[in-house]
């Protein structure tokens, strides 16, 4: 049984492939059969944040048009053997992806047994991030704690619920599951920014995951390593109690709290 | 929060976020999964609208409701104190 999960936002920047990299890390690291899609075409870039981007030789697009078989175009992850990459074709040609294209790779993967198929969808409401979701089984809604991100989410939330092959067939829809980035408590705390109980009313979604703000992010994307990997990191340990929620694990919310202030911080405001 | 939120006449940005958002996004959802002409036909009767009268368009309000069987498409426009002259 393979499981199809979407990462998608409408808004860019929020964090989709820093997402999708390290949900398809955590879940490899417990020995899933995962692969993860980079559904960007023409702007790769999950091939740079899991760290393999000198072994890309074929793409999406090319085991698409046929050019080269599945196994040729998924490259095999250096830490996990159970984590394959494939990666977004460089090409502008926008029509290369096709829905019985996509729908192709997707078969070919469950034929070969992957358990979990993550779609790192592209920002936007155009055919790539419509074609990440189209046949997704579950979504991960990446979702900044700011007005547009917020917006722009219940939009995605507006099409998952009625251009998905799950909605047309009206078989239950999409589960859809809130994941917060950049989320920083102690402007939650102040009434600089919204808290998760405020985004979780707006949108009406259950939360798989609260990740903090963290300069982490780009030392990982720097070096090429998802950030759920640097055990020393916050990010880490958040992003993997999301891989457990996503796996049907019950676990209370981490990092969602601002450290206690101080006798005269709590006096004087801080 | 200390002793100087005290003197803040304004609320906290992220209550006044939530309150902007809870509003946008329930008018949108409520746009939702109507005709995708319902936008520009609301532009061009408002345009029409504007040719005998002065109206805000934020006092027009557009709304379709699907009853049983049918739609109902509801035009409320406020009018102002004097006509045009």
């Amino acid at each position: 049984m393979t499981e199809i999960i979407v990462v998608t936002s409408g808004k860019g920047g929020v964090g989709k492939t820093t997402t999708s990299a390290s949900l398809a890390c955590g879940l490899a690291r417990r020995g899933k059969r995962v692969a993860v899609i980079d559904f960007d075409i023409g702007l790769r870039n999950l091939d740079l944040i899991m760290g393999c981007e000198r072994r890309v030789v074929y793409d999406f697009v090319n085991v698409i048009q046929g050019d080269c078989s599945l196994k040729q175009a998924l490259i095999k992850d250096k830490r996990f053997d159970t984590l394959f990459v494939l990666a977004a074709s460089q090409t502008r040609d926008k029509d290369a992806l096709t829905p019985e294209g996509v729908h192709r790779v997707l078969d070919a993967l469950a034929a070969e047994g992957f358990e979990y198929v993550i779609c790192d969808s592209p920002a936007g409401i155009e055919k790539g991030a419509h074609l990440a979701m189209y046949f997704a089984d579950r979504a991960v809604v990446v979702v900044n704690p700011e007005v547009s991100s917020v917006r722009d989410s219940d939009r995605i939330l507006g099409l998952l619920a009625s251009k998905t092959q799950r909605a047309e067939q009206g078989n239950g829809g999409v589960k859809e599951h809130l994941l917060l980035t950049r989320y920083c408590p102690r402007r939650v705390a102040s009434g600089e920014m919204m808290s998760v109980a405020d985004v979780k009313d707006i949108l009406g979604l259950d939360v798989v995951g609260v990740i903090p703000e963290s300069t982490d992010v780009l030392s990982a994307s720097n070096a090429g390593t998802p950030v759920i990997l640097n055990d020393e990191s916050d990010v880490a340990h958040a992003y993997d109690d999301a891989v457990s929620r996503l796996l049907g694990e019950a676990v209370p919310l981490r990092f969602t709290d601002a450290p206690k202030k101080g006798f005269f911080a709590r006096i004087f405001g801080a | 929060m200390g002793l100087m939120s005290l003197f803040r006449r304004s609320p906290p940005s992220a209550v006044v976020a939530k309150e902007r958002l809870r509003i946008i996004v329930a008018q949108e959802r409520s746009a939702r999964g109507g005709p995708d002409y319902l936008p520009l036909l609301r532009r061009e009767l408002l345009q029409v609208i504007h040719k005998y009268l002065e109206v805000d368009p934020d006092t027009v309000q557009m709304n379709l409701e699907r009853c049983e069987g049918h739609e109902v498409l509801e035009l409320s426009v406020a009018l102002p104190q004097r006509p045009r002259s």
